[in-house]
């Protein structure tokens, strides 16, 4: 089982849920910039939520699949066509082999996830198989994908072979054939959301004057095009320290937002480095990380604050909506 | 024996938590910060998923479905002052080769003339302390160096290199360190070594760690040179 890469779009990278346990050594955690989409799309296909898959950005690749496989695509919309036909996303595709994957336009979100039955054959580096583009290590020899290269996939699981039995009864003439259910709307509905980012106060978040502090959370930033998957660059009102402070290095996590001298705020994104020096104000909660990754620069954003018992609640809700979805999963695929 | 200090907790976001154990860069919050790893090395949280130390702090990551920012802050208040009764670690000490050579270090000339000295002065002066790897950070393995004499301190640079060579050994302010991939940086770079510092394949990765003890040996272009051929 494998693809082949014709086109290689602007930056289609293996990415699963990170490598963990080596940020003490200085090696980043990268992963998906959208873990959301990229566990719902594995579920999809029968794969252990954290398999790594392609994170496809703006402008998307062309893939050959060299033989009959299952996929999902997740994340952003980036218009996915089969040999011409619009496919639709956040559900299960039986592909056939020989036929081609082609993105279009951006028309919602900016990036795309393709999960396929059985994850990639490519080694683990340090527990992941994420790419870590700057230290060219992980992923497919440790690079974004290049027009030729080809990619095997290991043995698809039990249920994603029900999955392929059943689909593969409905193709027709078509290279492909869709399942009738996909994930509901109301689990994707947060993403429409997107102009509200809820925040925790960082723990420089008091040193800002009283004005910044104010204009963080009543005006309107902008992604920058200086923005990818190490951090956002924001641009809006100036954030100020009341007074100059010397801070010494400490950790940062994913979604630390940053002042830097200059005043404009940089929230920290899947490639941040392990340490930072700059004041934090923010942090933006977990369950907004996928929001803010599928912003495209122009866009705005707005910051909310809310509590860390509010915050770690939303996360339990979560995990408890992918708990729900893996079972309903597997019920759709045993019937 | 430093007395045992009230330990200060607070949120990195929803994931993790920040333990500050002292508020500036010295010997002693070091030993501190090292003593806790070791602790959480031998006796990991429950929930914890990893953590990360630096100067004066150690950053805990953790999982809120395994546990919660109360529970972890609950624990760690115990086991901070626990871990400050272990016994010193000794530390390693890890000599560095370095070529001074002027191709290697395109900023020497700049390090003499900024602190009145000559470049072979700077040479003498860092390469006889023994330098305290307070912590890593930027880059894998990329080791913040403390204990640089005064006299070679130097501001780094005013615009940042767009990549420096792997094994570049630089200033900036009052540390030290050595680039272990090739990356962007505005460190004056003074020397390269000819060892890797990034490991990938080896387990730790990295062929310093937080506590060693580092010295800095000089080498001529020759030896550099063996050295890189023998590596491979």
């Amino acid at each position: 089982m494998s693809i082949k890469v014709i086109r290689a779009g602007m930056l289609t990278s293996i990415q699963d849920l990170g490598r963990y346990g080596m940020q003490k050594h200085g090696i980043i955690v990268s992963g998906a910039m959208d873990p959301f989409a990229l566990r719902v799309g594995n579920l999809l296909v029968g794969n252990e939520e954290r398999e790594a898959a392609l994170e496809i950005t703006m402008l998307g690749p062309t893939l050959q699949f060299l033989e009959d496989s299952l996929i999902a695509i997740c994340g952003g919309n980036l218009s996915p066509k089969i040999d011409g036909h619009k496919i639709p996303g956040w559900r299960p595709i039986l592909v056939k082999k020989g036929s081609i994957l082609e993105f279009g336009a951006a028309r919602s979100g900016c990036r795309a996830y393709l999960t396929l039955a059985g994850g990639f054959d490519i080694p683990q580096v340090m527990g992941s198989r994420s790419t870590y583009l700057r230290a060219g290590l992980g992923g497919f020899q440790g690079r974004a994908l290049k027009k030729g290269d080809i990619l095997n996939l290991r043995a698809p699981s039990e249920l994603a072979n029900k999955m392929k039995d059943s689909l593969s009864k409905t193709t027709g003439v078509q290279l492909f054939s869709t399942s009738k259910w996909s994930v509901s709307n109301r689990l994707l509905s947060f993403y429409q959301k997107k102009t509200i980012i809820r925040v925790l106060p960082g723990n420089q978040f008091y040193r800002f004057t009283w004005d910044s502090r104010k204009k963080f959370f009543t005006r309107d930033f902008f992604i920058t095009q200086q923005s990818d998957r190490m951090g956002y660059q924001l641009k809006g009102p100036q954030t100020r320290l009341s007074e100059p402070l010397e801070l010494v290095s400490e950790a940062v996590s994913t979604g630390t937002v940053q002042i830097p001298p200059a005043g404009n705020p940089i929230i920290l994104m899947a490639d941040r480095q392990t340490t930072g020096g700059y004041p934090k104000i923010a942090q933006i909660i977990n369950v907004d990380i996928p929001i803010l990754a599928q912003i495209k620069p122009g866009e705005k954003i707005r910051f909310q604050m809310v509590t860390l018992e509010e915050s770690q609640e939303l996360y339990r809700t979560r995990e408890v909506e992918i708990r729900k979805l893996k079972l309903a999963i597997a019920s759709k695929v045993q019937r | 024996m430093p007395g045992h200090t009230s330990v200060e907790l607070t949120p990195l976001g929803d994931t993790a938590v920040m333990v500050q154990l002292g508020q500036t860069i010295n010997p002693e919050t070091h030993l501190k910060v090292k003593k806790l790893a070791i602790y959480l090395d031998q006796n990991p949280i429950p929930g914890m998923v990893e953590y990360v130390p630096a100067f004066t702090t150690i950053a805990v990551y953790y999982d809120p479905l395994k546990t919660s920012y109360k529970k972890i802050c609950s624990i760690l208040e115990l086991i901070v002052s626990r871990s400050e009764d272990l016994t010193d670690p000794k530390p390693r000490t890890v000599e560095i080769p370095v070529c001074y050579a002027e191709e290697f270090g395109p900023d020497l000339e700049f390090v003499a003339k900024y602190n009145g000295l000559t470049p072979d002065q700077v040479i003498d002066i860092h390469s006889s302390n023994e330098y305290l790897m307070y912590m890593i950070g930027f880059a894998p393995g990329f080791p913040y160096l403390g204990g640089i004499s005064k006299h070679i301190a130097t501001p780094r640079r005013k615009f940042p290199r767009l990549s420096i060579p792997a094994g570049s050994v630089g200033i900036a302010g009052s540390q030290t360190g050595v680039y272990p991939i090739s990356t962007p940086g505005g460190w004056q770079i003074i020397g390269r070594t000819p060892l890797d510092l990034f490991r990938p394949n080896e387990n730790p990765p990295c062929l310093l760690q937080v506590g060693d003890l580092v010295k800095f040996r000089p080498i001529c272009r020759e030896e550099y040179d063996a050295w890189k051929e023998n590596a491979q």
